[in-house]
């Protein structure tokens, strides 16, 4: 449904997207993962024909996004990161001017189906600028579906949302599957893991890795981590924990504080709270240790690892 | 093409929202109805014949200033909601995005000009004008008029910030009022000519006269046609910027 080939976008001195090619086939969810400035929303603005690419090409349902660009947009659903929403409008009066400009058949029937799906029937006739921002993000979502598009490309839908919209609007990508192959960006791992079936995570604007979030997972766990605390002198901890089946490597944070690496076939938790206890220290916390997002690049772009470790100071895109 | 007159729909219904329009247009009416007043009713007091001549000059003076506010949201706005993007990533051209938000400020400056046919029908009343210049007169108002708007369109889409977009406008319309002083001043000298030929004023000066020249209105429609194109080519710039 999307083929993209050695996609390029250079900005003068600046390449944005650097020879990306994927393909996105019917019916997936694709998560497109990347810290700010990796290159995502520019992919995206290329994709949807906002940007022209620099070199390569890109297809959606069968229409290359530059030389048959109208074709292509009217496939395509999509939701920028800044929801494209006039406050003035009531939200009906909205989706009835995105149906319009689709030249959707049977508009009135056609914004009925997107609010129901979206579940904002019942702010039809209110204001747009007087909705919440969840509401808005929703809102957003609704024109990008109002004319049933094969193509969903959502910018960072959750963005800005409180925890309990993020879980409302993962709800609602997840019910639009099936009906729309859909290509949704975040920097939000878990968020991937939820709702995707396969995941492209791009730095620099190159693809660094692709797989399914179940794999992805497991390729980045290769080293579980433990945080450990314990009262009491532990000069002998390390060694004596280093000595337990499972166990990669003990480093001391600080006082009393230790991170342990262990291999994830091999559940050592049990043997090393044990070895705490039996050696006389007292155990205050075992938890793990979550990997942020920015360990994952790491660890992923461990070739270049200058390159990786610059990624936070890169402006956003 | 619809898709023009769709945006166009959408923009008026905003137009009506907001304060802008309504306040723009009322005191452009107030201030050309007090020069009304003051000039015409006042001379045909005095023994001149009635007419809308010198009325003419001054509302598409007044345009100068009152165009840029009707216009400057136009475009700016779009861009600094976000807005834009998903317009320009909707099976629309971009030409057809600025040619509806050019038919919107049409229409607002249409309701206007309608609005002030109230000073025909107040000569009328009282005296006894000659309607072919008036209708002439008014047609010129509208086409000068329609130029300013796609001048202000053009000033909309290079920035997204509705005050400067207001600014670039009037700097631009002053600009033309500029070239028609020097088209006066060099009178006599080979520049005059070619003032006279570009001047946005010496262009009015038939229609007020009662004469409907297919230069004058070629004049107004290339330079409506001249700011859309390059409004079209500012937003298309995004392309290679």
């Amino acid at each position: 449904m999307i083929d993209v080939q050695e996609l390029t976008k250079i900005y003068g001195p600046r390449t944005a997207v650097d020879g990306l090619s994927f393909q996105v086939e019917k019916g997936e969810i694709v998560g497109f993962l990347g810290p700010n400035g990796a290159g995502k929303t520019t992919t995206m603005r290329m994709l949807t024909g906002y940007l022209p690419p620099s070199e390569g090409r890109a297809t959606v349902a069968g229409f290359d996004t530059f030389k048959q660009s109208l074709e292509a947009r009217r496939h395509i659903g999509y939701l920028p990161e800044t929801v494209p929403l006039y406050p003035e409008m009531t939200v009906a009066d909205y989706l009835d001017f995105m149906a319009a400009l689709r030249k959707v058949p049977k508009r009135s029937e056609a914004i009925q189906r997107a609010m129901e799906a979206i579940h904002i029937e019942d702010r039809a006739h209110q204001n747009i600028g007087k909705l919440s921002k969840g509401y808005r993000q929703r809102v957003g979502l609704a024109q990008a579906i109002v004319h049933d598009p094969d193509v969903l490309i959502l910018d960072e839908p959750t963005i800005g949302l409180d925890p309990r919209q993020i879980i409302e609007v993962r709800e609602l990508i997840k019910g639009l599957a099936g009906q729309h192959t859909i290509l949704l960006s975040t920097h939000i791992l878990p968020e991937v893991e939820q709702i995707c079936t396969r995941v492209l995570i791009i730095h620099r604007g190159k693809l660094v890795a692709e797989d399914t979030p179940k794999n992805l997972g497991a390729r980045l766990r290769g080293a579980e981590r433990l945080g450990l605390q314990v009262s009491g002198n532990g000069a002998r901890l390390v060694k004596a924990l280093s000595a337990v089946p499972g166990v990669q490597t003990v480093t001391p944070v600080s006082e009393g504080r230790y991170e342990i690496a262990i291999a994830p076939e091999q559940d050592a938790r049990a043997q090393i709270a044990a070895t705490v206890v039996k050696g006389g220290w007292g155990l205050l916390e075992m938890a793990p240790v979550g990997m942020s997002l920015e360990e994952i690049f790491l660890q992923l772009t461990k070739e270049e690892p200058a390159a990786a470790q610059e990624s936070n100071a890169e402006p956003a895109d | 093409m619809t898709n023009s007159f769709v945006i166009a729909k959408r923009e008026l219904n905003s137009y009506f929202v907001s304060p802008i329009a309504y306040v723009s247009v009322a005191v452009y009416l107030i201030i050309a109805g007090f020069l009304f007043w003051y000039d015409t009713v006042g001379g045909a007091l005095n023994g001149t014949p009635p007419s809308l001549q010198g009325q003419f000059g001054t509302m598409v003076f007044l345009w100068l200033f009152f165009a840029p506010p009707l216009t400057m949201r136009l475009l700016a706005e779009e861009q600094r909601m976000g807005t834009l993007e998903v317009l320009l990533t909707s099976p629309v051209r971009d030409w057809e995005v600025v040619l509806g938000k050019f038919l919107a400020g049409l229409v607002v400056l249409l309701l206007a000009v309608v609005l002030t046919i109230s000073y025909a029908l107040v000569l009328n009343a009282y005296g006894n004008p000659d309607w072919g210049p008036m209708a002439a007169g008014y047609l010129g108002l509208f086409l000068a008029g329609g130029a300013l708007i796609a001048i202000g369109v053009l000033a909309s889409a290079v920035t997204q910030n509705q005050v400067v977009a207001a600014v670039v406008a009037i700097v631009i319309n002053l600009l033309l009022w500029v070239i028609s002083i020097a088209g006066q001043i060099s009178l006599g000298s080979v520049w005059s000519q070619v003032f006279n030929q570009l001047g946005f004023f010496e262009h009015t000066l038939n229609f007020w006269r009662g004469v409907i020249d297919t230069n004058d209105i070629v004049y107004f429609v290339s330079m409506m046609a001249l700011a859309l194109f390059i409004a079209t080519r500012v937003l298309e710039s995004r392309r290679w910027r």
